[in-house]
């Protein structure tokens, strides 16, 4: 880390921090600019999407663009949906991932070890190598165009890597509170329940985010089960509504304010939870990353 | 003793949606996997052994194949190295001591949380050749601007300065772990020496790094040979197939023509040629990796 004290002159130092200032300023404003011009079209009437000189604030603000872009294709099915997908597959995963990163942290058995291997082997195989064969396998159970293949998995550890990152929190929790508990008469549950999952909190709300955040902004995996359009998540919805604006959807007229208004809502969700509790977003990856 | 065997069971007991998960999701899809994409298989008949028909036809009877797998190698070499480099800075940034680090964090970040879908038509949007943001701003300061999207030569490099919009994302954030765990006694040091800023950046920051970058280059990788959402929702592979990445011309092959013999062998053929690629990168990695307690 560079710090003040490794600069010398106060010359050089004060350059210094106007060059970082503006650097880091720029940048996040070509970041930021996407979102501003997403938000500022969104508001717009029709007319005014396509003035030349750019209009960044419009004039007038038409909130009314939301209540239509939500009326283009069924929104608040697509919403319901996802949020049944998004909570139902997150109380699966990260409860599921924690019981079963319980049994490799704390319990010795016959081929534990190999287990292990094989959980750290899965998480090299990308999904769109399996997109196939599981398709396969939930067409012939009968659950393509449901929400099965895409929640029920989840009960089953179907994201390793949250279960090694539940494995790696727990083996940080010394074993002699296990052990006291034990004493006391405790079984493996209880002391899984009541001793290690409520000091296991951080772990559970990274788990918990970055699996809300997986599933609400996934693709792909919906796009092949989910084929009929009373069943599509948000960002199947999404994709749909820009593809009107392409055909004859609207008969010619400007529908930019309302995909991007469409847009806005999409992400907006997303956008809060991680406002609100980045540092487990930020703490998720980091652990990952780093040990992985 | 019999409490040691219940304590061994128990411990599977644990474990075991794991190990029916596995076997369930993971391995039979394997072994199926494999086995259709040594089949004829197009969905509408049962399965019937083929051999390595479905392979041949991608090495040699498909120029999709090659095509898609050009475009894909192609956006990688851009994409990969220009978002690693972004990302580091973004990372060298928010490790100065500023105020307000964690605004700038927040909005380096934003765009990576942002749904994918969302991501593409706010850039669908951006990107339009005649009113769209970039060309009109282009247009201010005398530069015509390409048509991005709609033009053969501009649509992958497009889609890479999509993905560049990223690159404050969960890669920085590892860069930036990476960074904060070298030894600030080795600046002070350096600096001691009289080395200036540039040559603390070559001379230990990189170096100490180097397994940080390694890291994220694997997986940077492997994420865009992948790439599939953009260039599905943006230009559906198009104009003239210019954006035709491997996982388009598989999800078409399996989902949209029915092949899914064939789709299954191209999917094999992406598992080899990931892992191909993550293991050069090991192998070229003792070259320029520096662990500093190997």
């Amino acid at each position: 880390m560079i710090t003040a004290a490794t600069l010398s002159t106060p010359a050089r130092r004060i350059s210094y921090r106007v060059f970082l200032y503006l650097t880091c300023t720029v940048l996040a404003a070509m970041f930021a600019t996407p979102f501003f011009w997403a938000v500022s079209t969104s508001l717009k009437d029709a007319g005014s999407i396509y003035v030349d000189p750019p209009q960044w604030i419009p004039n007038p603000i038409v909130l009314w663009n939301y209540v239509q872009a939500m009326q283009l294709v069924p929104f608040h099915v697509y919403f319901q949906n996802t949020i049944v997908i998004t909570v139902l597959a997150g109380i699966g995963r990260v409860f599921v991932s924690s019981v079963i990163a319980y049994g490799f942290a704390r319990f010795r058995f016959p081929g534990r070890d190999l287990l292990f291997v094989i959980l750290l082997g899965t998480m090299m195989i990308p999904d769109q190598v399996l997109i196939v064969p599981r398709f396969l396998l939930f067409n012939l159970l009968g659950w393509v165009n449901t929400f099965l293949p895409l929640i029920v998995p989840a009960f089953f550890g179907a994201t390793p890597f949250m279960i090694f990152l539940g494995r790696q929190f727990l083996m940080t929790l010394p074993r002699e509170l296990d052990e006291a508990a034990e004493v006391d008469g405790a079984g493996p549950v209880t002391i899984f329940i009541r001793v290690l999952l409520p000091l296991a909190k951080p772990f559970l709300a990274t788990a918990a985010i970055l699996s809300f955040q997986g599933d609400w902004n996934a693709f792909l995996p919906p796009l092949v089960y989910l084929q009929n359009q009373t069943k599509y998540t948000i960002a199947l919805g999404l994709r749909y509504v820009s593809g009107l604006s392409g055909g004859e959807g609207m008969a010619g007229l400007p529908m930019d304010h309302l995909i991007m208004a469409a847009s806005i809502t999409a992400l907006l969700p997303v956008v809060v939870i991680f406002l609100v509790f980045q540092k487990y977003f930020v703490r998720g990856i980091v652990m990952s990353g780093i040990k992985g | 003793m019999r409490l040691y065997t219940k304590r061994k069971l128990s411990g599977f007991l644990f474990v075991a949606p794991f190990v029916f998960g596995f076997l369930a999701f993971t391995l039979v899809p394997i072994l199926y996997s494999i086995f259709i994409s040594l089949s004829k298989y197009t969905m509408l008949r049962p399965p019937r052994f083929a051999g390595l028909v479905n392979y041949e036809t991608a090495l040699f009877g498909d120029p999709l194949f090659w095509k898609s797998l050009a475009n894909t190698a192609y956006y990688t070499v851009l994409s990969v190295p220009l978002g690693l480099i972004g990302s580091l800075v973004c990372a060298l940034l928010l490790n100065q001591s500023i105020k307000a680090r964690n605004v700038y964090r927040t909005l380096f970040y934003l765009p990576a949380i942002t749904p994918i879908v969302a991501t593409t038509l706010i850039w669908t949007f951006l990107l339009r050749s005649d009113f769209g943001l970039i060309n009109v701003l282009l247009g201010i300061i005398g530069i015509q601007g390409p048509k991005w999207l709609g033009s053969i030569a501009w649509a992958k490099p497009s889609l890479v300065l999509i993905s560049l919009w990223g690159v404050g994302g969960p890669t920085a954030m590892i860069f930036l772990a990476g960074l904060q765990g070298i030894d600030s006694e080795l600046y002070e040091a350096a600096h001691i020496d009289g080395a200036g800023a540039l040559q603390r950046f070559w001379i230990i920051t990189l170096p100490m790094l180097s397994p940080t970058i390694l890291f994220n280059s694997i997986i940077a990788v492997i994420q865009s040979f992948q790439a599939f959402d953009v260039a599905f929702i943006a230009t559906e592979g198009g104009p003239a197939n210019a954006t035709l990445f491997y996982v388009l011309h598989l999800y078409r092959n399996a989902f949209e023509y029915f092949e899914v013999g064939y789709g299954a062998a191209l999917a094999w053929l992406l598992f080899m040629a990931i892992f191909f690629l993550t293991l050069m990168q090991l192998r070229l990695s003792k070259r320029w990796v520096y662990y500093t307690s190997a």
